[in-house]
């Protein structure tokens, strides 16, 4: 499958209605997105990513159950597009082609198909139905941290063989280092770089989403995601607002008013943040044990119930090796913490 | 028959099926006679090792073989056993399907086997269903069970190559019989693979709907209980914690919730300790052999 031409140097992803559905609880409600869809649009965004935060299917217990059916809020942000595609997240062993096809149905033109780093073998499936349903695609390898460049490159090249047309360095936890956020955009881009294009999804939690964005357009890769407000998972994603102004100022193009974005994030989404995600110490703590971003808000509500810090909680999570997913582990842990603290 | 017991076979010499063979190994009711696989491979090799007769000549040469077998454990594709069922059923062979074929009826042994003793061909489902129906049934056994989620975590080691090029087949074969054998009204399934050093032992959380009333001394007693029948055959199933009880939440339409949290430890008997997700089929699907071949035994044919 060949990739897409695009248009400027950068593509940038705004994942705010899917990422920020973590930092909202999966509460979007149908007129958030579609204010946040027709700012984004109207900046000349061209691709906007609107799902569950754990992606279609994700509406559950482990994960939160979505306020408003994610189905619903696809067809209201394709009726508000004009110019940009609507992608959604898939993460096999979640969701499932069905969902796939019922997102298809609701207008979705993209999927992001998503695995942890190592396991790419389970998305050629996904991949297989994305191109039978005429779709765009990008695959992200959650969780980079978790593996070295080289090992990163091979599930790249498993991904791009099935279909995917970008995969991604994921850093969903928000613990890259700059020198190895580098070394593994410039092993994905030797891989796969002359039949895809590479992307970057990054998370605040150490301060470096916006830093690393610019490491990944100096060495090739070309899709990079933000959210507006960085409202997504942990201390939440590299703000596309500020993604847009850099690399405005670099003399990178992308095709977006950054002053559209920047009244976007203050306009559209600051007024119905639940807070502003930010480094504090639950978060820090995330992104220095490599702890996936979206168990934030779990392990804080898991904290209160069982009366154990949340970033005891969250450091036991990274020393165990939790993956992204295994939400439900967040309540173990918590007991076991509590049950270790009357010892 | 030799020493009173069922003729059996087991039909893919591959992992699961030597795993298998371990555990039939040490039955008092069954008698493997013959390991069948299609090429020559270690597991033939292991098993004739065991005095036991294998060929690489597949079903055709397992059929010719007198006595016949009277059960069968299939433990290699789904569309192999697509294709060799209707011969077993047309010999009269009880088969255990441990493949994703799903012909018969959905198995899990101390929630449902016992309507289904005497069926041609029985599913044994999927692994992480086999750990979490239980639960399921334990909790919808006492209260009715409006939804049910599980999310069952195995290490990367222990999924092999057929689990991953289809995923999805898990999640709907799981979350349907979360509903049909387990009980609940509505069912979700979610498989994770984490591919940690050293490998993680198999974990499963079982997530129930309950009403606002519910009897929660009960729903722990029946889990308990529960986890008992299971442990009879899987000895390394145990609860994490006690059962957790969470209070009816409006976005849970006003009814509560009961989390249950597992750790399947396997026997370790061919396949490592922390496969319990593989574990848990081959322990289940021998205890449905022995139960089917106690029944032969207790009936003159």
């Amino acid at each position: 499958m060949s990739r897409p031409d695009l248009a400027h140097d950068v593509r940038l992803v705004d994942t705010t209605l899917r990422d920020g559905s973590h930092a909202m609880a999966h509460q979007f409600t149908e007129q958030q997105v579609r204010d946040t869809v027709r700012a984004l649009d109207r900046a000349g965004v061209g691709v906007i990513e609107v799902s569950h935060g754990d992606g279609i299917g994700g509406s559950s217990f482990n994960y939160g159950f979505s306020h408003t059916d994610e189905m619903t809020l696809i067809a209201a942000a394709r009726e508000e597009a004009r110019q940009a595609k609507i992608a959604v997240l898939l993460v096999p062993g979640i969701g499932t082609v069905d969902d796939l096809k019922r997102a298809r149905d609701a207008g979705a033109d993209m999927v992001r198909v998503a695995t942890h780093c190592t396991e790419a073998d389970v998305s050629p499936q996904h991949f297989q139905a994305a191109r039978d349903l005429g779709m765009e695609t990008a695959g992200f390898l959650m969780m980079a941290h978790r593996t070295p460049p080289e090992d990163l490159a091979k599930q790249a090249r498993i991904m791009v063989d099935a279909g995917c047309q970008a995969p991604y360095c994921t850093d969903s936890a928000g613990a890259l280092l700059m020198h190895e956020a580098r070394a593994r955009f410039e092993a994905l881009v030797a891989e796969v770089g002359d039949e895809a294009w590479v992307g970057y999804h990054g998370h605040q939690n150490l301060s470096f989403g916006v830093a690393n964005s610019v490491i990944a357009q100096e060495v090739g890769v070309r899709y990079i995601d933000g959210s507006l407000c960085a409202l997504g998972a942990g201390s939440g994603n590299s703000p596309t607002e500020v993604l847009a102004a850099v690399f405005d100022r670099l003399g990178v193009s992308t095709g977006v008013d950054p002053m559209a974005l920047i009244d976007a994030a203050e306009d559209v989404v600051r007024p119905y943040l639940p807070r502003w995600p930010k480094m504090d110490r639950n978060a820090i703590v995330q992104g220095w044990a490599g702890v996936y971003s979206s168990f934030l808000l779990h392990a804080e509500t898991a904290a209160e119930r069982y009366k154990v810090p949340a970033h005891a909680i969250l450091r036991r999570c990274g020393e165990i090796g939790l993956v992204g997913g295994q939400e439900d582990m967040i309540i173990d842990v918590a007991i076991q913490l509590a049950a270790e603290g009357e010892r | 028959m030799s020493s009173g017991r069922v003729p059996a076979a087991i039909v893919g010499p591959g992992n699961i099926g030597t795993d298998l063979l371990a555990k039939l190994q040490r039955s008092d009711v069954l008698d493997v006679r013959y390991v069948v696989g299609v090429v020559e491979s270690d597991g033939l090799a292991r098993a004739r090792d065991q005095g036991i007769a294998a060929s690489a000549e597949g079903v055709d040469w397992l059929l010719r073989q007198d006595p016949l077998p009277q059960i069968v454990f299939e433990a290699t594709s789904a569309a192999a056993h697509v294709a060799n069922a209707p011969r077993y059923a047309e010999a009269g062979i009880q088969a255990v399907d441990l493949t994703p074929a799903h012909l018969g009826p959905m198995v899990c042994p101390p929630v449902n086997l016992h309507d289904h003793l005497d069926a041609p061909n029985v599913s044994m489902i999927t692994c992480g269903g086999q750990a979490t129906i239980p639960m399921v049934h334990a909790v919808s056994r006492v209260t009715p069970v409006p939804y049910a989620e599980i999310v069952a975590s195995v290490s990367s080691r222990s999924a092999g190559p057929g689990t991953r090029a289809n995923i999805d087949e898990f999640t709907h074969t799981t979350s349907g019989a979360v509903s049909e054998v387990g009980g609940a009204e509505r069912g979700k399934a979610i498989i994770i693979l984490n591919p940690v050093e050293p490998p993680m032992i198999m974990r499963d959380t079982v997530f129930c709907m309950i009403g606002p009333d519910a009897d929660h001394d009960a729903i722990t007693r029946s889990v308990h209980e529960m986890v008992a029948d299971v442990q009879e055959y899987v000895p390394g199933y145990t609860l994490r914690a006690e059962p957790q009880f969470d209070d009816p939440r409006a976005s849970w339409r006003g009814n509560g919730r009961v989390a249950v949290f597992l750790e399947v430890k396997g026997n370790g008997d061919f396949l490592p300790e922390y496969a319990g997700n593989l574990d848990i089929m081959t322990a289940a699907a021998a205890r449905v052999g022995e139960l089917m071949a106690a029944r032969k035994l207790e009936v003159p044919a």
